[in-house]
């Protein structure tokens, strides 16, 4: 990210210092009305999206009011739509897909930006970016076939024999639950978090760790104690956007999770999100009132996200303009 | 050596061989899931999973031609969607545009990025399912489009303001317009990034399964032109992978196998043009 | 850009080929209960006429009657016949009716992974409506345990599959569970998807067939034939009549044949826990909603044709799938009711 952007000054004086004319001439006015017709239908759909959302979801809205988050029913027979146990779902696996990959990938950013030379960094990362290409369906498979079984037979079973006192750890091992999903979702965000993290941490300027270094501080007391907190915003930012990613997250946690609208304190238990309760019911949701419930369920998932993403970007930006001034995308 | 300055180079040592720990862990996940794939994968593909239409349920046999097909067809229709939006909008944005309207075009781009697949699937139905009164390759394909706009539209616009000032001064000084600058300097230097926008933001959408579920739905057979809901890979390995049939099971390796190449060769070859062009203009 | 001009070009090739088959497609969508019935019988229907292919997918029941209402596919499948008020919301919405034509018999079995036990258990009504409701929680549970002596039953606890999304294969088995337990009646109720008050859900027979294959000491439900051709194990069920039944084409027989003779004329009937000592409890018609107006002719023809074939030659298919075929006075009956789709 050495590389500065230049940025152009826009419309610019130069275009304006020209006639009229001879811009329609060059066919400048006519470039300038075509791109604006494309720019712009990028934000009529952004706000058709939104309408549609809205609008989609009138009827609970009118019926249930704020109680679609307060209650715990979805009972599609007595037409009961209460949003609670998805919200929870999505909540609980995000919260322990955090658990393990906010260390996880802190850890290999911090790696890859102070320990590693420059040309391993840059090959890690080349694998790590790879990572987060992997579709979120191939994940799904993964899990249903290698991390539930493994869940299932192996570590559950370990964690109620020794663990089991603890309310988390309760019910049978089923293998599909909140524990699954949310492991299932720290492997797909680790990725996000080390690149981006990896991309804060060296707009660290160099000074800072280097006046920690001569004042006699350890290689690790410089990275923890000056360079980290110097990017805590942006890596907070990384850590946003990663959950604002494991918010929306579908397919894989939809093969993984059970499936079963429940709230229950035990990570063992199955459960719904947000996400995968669409993907699973959308199509077959019989009457108006639950296919509206389950799009209202997709306007909550979607202001989640737009407010994770927002503060994530907010939080980077103000990193690395406190850095050496390279903007970040 | 005191003990205390002792015990803060161990753990200095300690903390950062962890660190190095987490790096091996997360790159070591890839090459897992690398090897999974094609050794599972790898032992269920065949000729017949590449010709053959799916064998009725329960039957073995049989492949997924008309998935690959259909997965084709659909990333066309995205490409045709998203990349001349995403091309054109960044151009307005990068060269045309005030900074207000920018800033809108920009925010709604970045909203539309950060809205979940599932969402988008949502969306698209009700815009192009329900009106047209059929599940359709063309519905699919406007779902995929639609989030391949803000990935190109946002990366394409940082390429094309990376071009150096001075090359457009140039051209300008030589009396060309603004729309001759922009068609014949300012998009020729930024080729190779915006080439490799599009090849990202392709493989990105190629395997995504969630917008598709109420889109193109499925097909068992191959799907005549594009008003017919239509098979893809991504949705055969969903619906595959939780069946009950060993052979589906296979298939659905299989199938992950052909999907997982094709992005991260797509990936890897878009990220080989990009090193080639920064080296290009750093020597 | 050339490159990117070729890409196009053989894309647009490709859609031209396709174009020019020019075969009649029509779309199915619904139930998973009868789905291996029904892609056996779409694949049968293609190669005899190369022109039509039926695409069916089976997103379940539910989704067969929501998606035939909104009219984004040619028919649907269902299990469960449409309620009243269903029927009502198609009527405002098209103008015309839907119609119900019986294809096959299914039974719904309760399947089961218990490692140690391998023959078939026997089940209560009652033991099925507690395990469901979550009153019965070990597999050797008196409920259970009385009904299998001799039988070592684990002291595990017992997981509970259901269904996730809405589905005929839920409707048939709370349809039983509601005839059998007041409890069940007045509190979950018989539906294509209800509140479960336990369990994990599995997408689709598929899904539920996996996970109880995949998971020990489970129980759930699914279409006889999922849990055959899975080679899973899956219980007898006390009747009506106080026998315990395998779920068999026989029983399955059995049961429609009071049905048979007293069809009502727009064919919606539940012959779960039907009277008679062969009769398997678990058993329901599955049905095709067709509207009773299709305006394209093309299409109508070729659902039509496809009807009748498979009133006919279709029905030798049925056996050899685990489905029952159906009894001759209903296929009399739906041969007449043909002429209603126009």
């Amino acid at each position: 990210m050495a590389t500065t952007t230049t940025i152009v000054p826009s419309g610019g004086p130069v275009a304006g210092s020209r006639s009229f004319l001879s811009r329609l001439r060059d066919g400048d006015e006519i470039a300038r009305l075509i791109t604006f017709l494309f720019a712009a239908s990028v934000v009529l759909i952004t706000a058709l999206l939104v309408y549609e959302l809205w609008q989609g979801s009138a009827l609970p809205r009118h019926q249930f009011g704020l109680n679609f988050f307060r209650t715990s029913v979805w009972d599609p027979v007595f037409d009961q739509f209460g949003a609670l146990p998805f919200i929870y779902g999505t909540l609980v696996t995000s919260a322990v897909a955090l658990l393990i990959a906010v260390p996880l990938g802190i850890g290999a950013a911090i790696f890859l930006a102070e320990l590693a030379p420059l040309r391993l960094s840059d090959t890690l990362e080349f694998f790590i970016d790879l990572l987060a290409a992997v579709p979120s369906v191939i994940y799904g498979l993964l899990g249903i076939f290698i991390v539930v079984p493994l869940m299932r037979n192996g570590i559950q079973p370990q964690l109620k024999q020794y663990l089991g006192f603890l309310p988390l750890f309760k019910g049978p091992a089923y293998g599909l639950g909140f524990l699954t999903a949310g492991v299932v979702l720290a492997i797909m965000i680790i990725p996000y978090i080390i690149s981006v993290s990896r991309e804060i941490l060296l707009s660290v300027p160099r000074d800072q760790r280097e006046a920690a270094l001569a004042l006699g501080s350890t290689r690790w007391e410089s990275t923890w104690k000056v360079v980290v907190p110097f990017a805590r915003t942006g890596i907070i930012g990384s850590v946003f956007l990663a959950l604002a990613r494991a918010l929306g997250e579908t397919m894989a946690v939809t093969m993984v999770i059970g499936n079963t609208p429940v709230i229950s304190p035990s990570l063992l238990s199955p459960g719904d999100s947000i996400a995968s309760v669409i993907a699973s019911q959308f199509k077959e949701a019989t009457g108006e009132l639950y296919t509206q419930s389950l799009i209202e369920l997709g306007l909550v998932l979607f202001l989640l996200t737009f407010i994770l993403n927002g503060l994530a970007r907010l939080m980077i930006v103000i990193t690395s303009q406190r850095g050496s001034g390279t903007g970040l995308a | 050596m005191s003990a205390r300055l002792r015990w803060r180079k161990f753990v200095s040592a300690f903390m950062l061989s962890m660190t190095g720990v987490c790096a091996v862990v997360a790159v070591c996940v890839l090459f897992f899931i690398l090897g999974y794939l094609v050794y599972h994968g790898g032992t269920s593909i065949s000729w017949n999973f590449f010709t053959r239409l799916p064998a009725p349920v329960g039957e073995p046999g049989g492949g997924m031609a008309n998935a690959i097909v259909g997965s084709a067809k659909l990333l066309f229709l995205a490409t045709l969607i998203g990349v001349p939006v995403g091309f054109f909008g960044a151009i307005y944005l990068a060269e045309f545009s005030g900074t207000a309207t920018a800033f809108i075009v920009r925010y709604a781009a970045d909203l539309l990025n950060g809205v979940p697949s599932i969402v988008i699937g949502i969306f698209a139905y009700s815009l192009a399912v329900l009106p047209f009164k059929h599940f359709s390759t063309f519905a699919g394909g406007f779902a995929l489009g639609l989030m391949m706009i803000p990935i190109t539209l946002r990366s394409t616009e940082e390429f094309l303001r990376s071009v150096p000032i001075s090359l457009r001064e140039g051209a300008m000084a030589l009396g060309a317009g603004k729309w001759k600058t922009i068609a014949t300097v300012i998009v020729p230097s930024a080729y190779r990034g915006i080439l490799t926008t599009i090849l990202l933001a392709f493989a990105r959408v190629a395997g995504e399964t969630a917008p598709l579920l109420f889109t193109a739905l499925g097909n068992r057979f191959w799907s005549p032109g594009w008003s017919q809901p239509t098979a893809s890979l991504p949705v055969a390995i969903y619906n595959y992978a939780i069946s009950p049939y060993e052979d589906w099971h296979r298939q659905a390796w299989a199938a992950g196998l052909v999907l997982l190449a094709l992005i991260l060769i797509i990936n890897i070859v878009a990220r080989g043009i990009l090193a080639r062009s920064v080296s290009v203009s750093r020597s | 850009m050339k490159r990117i001009a070729a890409i196009f070009l053989v894309g647009l090739g490709l859609a031209g080929i396709l174009l020019a088959q020019g075969v009649l497609s029509i779309t199915g969508a619904g139930a998973t209960f009868p789905f291996p019935m029904y892609s056996k019988w779409f694949d049968e229907y293609h190669k005899k006429n190369p022109n039509v292919q039926i695409n069916y997918q089976s997103i379940g029941s539910g989704g067969g009657i929501k998606q035939v209402t909104e009219g984004t596919v040619d028919f649907g499948a269902t299990d469960g016949p449409m309620n009243d008020e269903q029927l009502k919301a198609f009527q405002e919405k098209h103008a015309c009716a839907v119609l119900h034509f019986p294809t096959v018999l299914g039974a719904v079995v309760p399947t089961y992974n218990i490692p140690g036990v391998t023959g078939s258990l026997n089940f209560t009504p009652e033991a099925l409506a507690g395990i469901y409701f979550g009153k019965v929680t070990k597999w050797n549970d008196p409920l259970i345990a009385d009904a299998n002596k001799g039988v070592k039953l684990p002291a595990d606890d017992i997981i509970v599959v259901h269904r996730a999304e809405s589905s005929g294969t839920t409707y048939v088995w709370t349809d039983f569970l509601s005839k059998v337990s007041e409890e069940w009646k007045n509190q979950v109720g018989k539906a294509t998807a209800v509140k479960w008050p336990v369990g994990l859900g599995g997408q689709g027979n598929e899904g539920v067939t996996g996970t109880v294959k995949n998971t020990p000491n489970s129980i759930g439900y699914v279409e006889l034939i999922y849990a055959e051709s899975n080679k899973i194990p899956y219980g007898n069920v006390r009747n009506a009549a106080g026998v315990f039944v395998k779920a068999s084409l026989a029983g399955v027989t059995a049961a429609a044949a009071g049905a048979a003779k007293s069809m009502p004329d727009d064919f919606r009937v539940s012959i779960t826990n039907a009277p008679g000592k062969e009769a398997y409890p678990i058993s329901s018609f599955t049905w095709l909603l067709i509207p009773s107006k299709i305006s394209d002719a093309a299409k109508r023809d070729a659902i039509k044709g496809f009807l009748s074939w498979m009133l006919s030659d279709g029905q030798n298919y049925a056996e050899a799938l685990s489905y029952a075929r159906l009894p001759k006075e209903v296929v009399a009956k739906e041969k007449k009711a043909l002429s209603n789709i126009q």
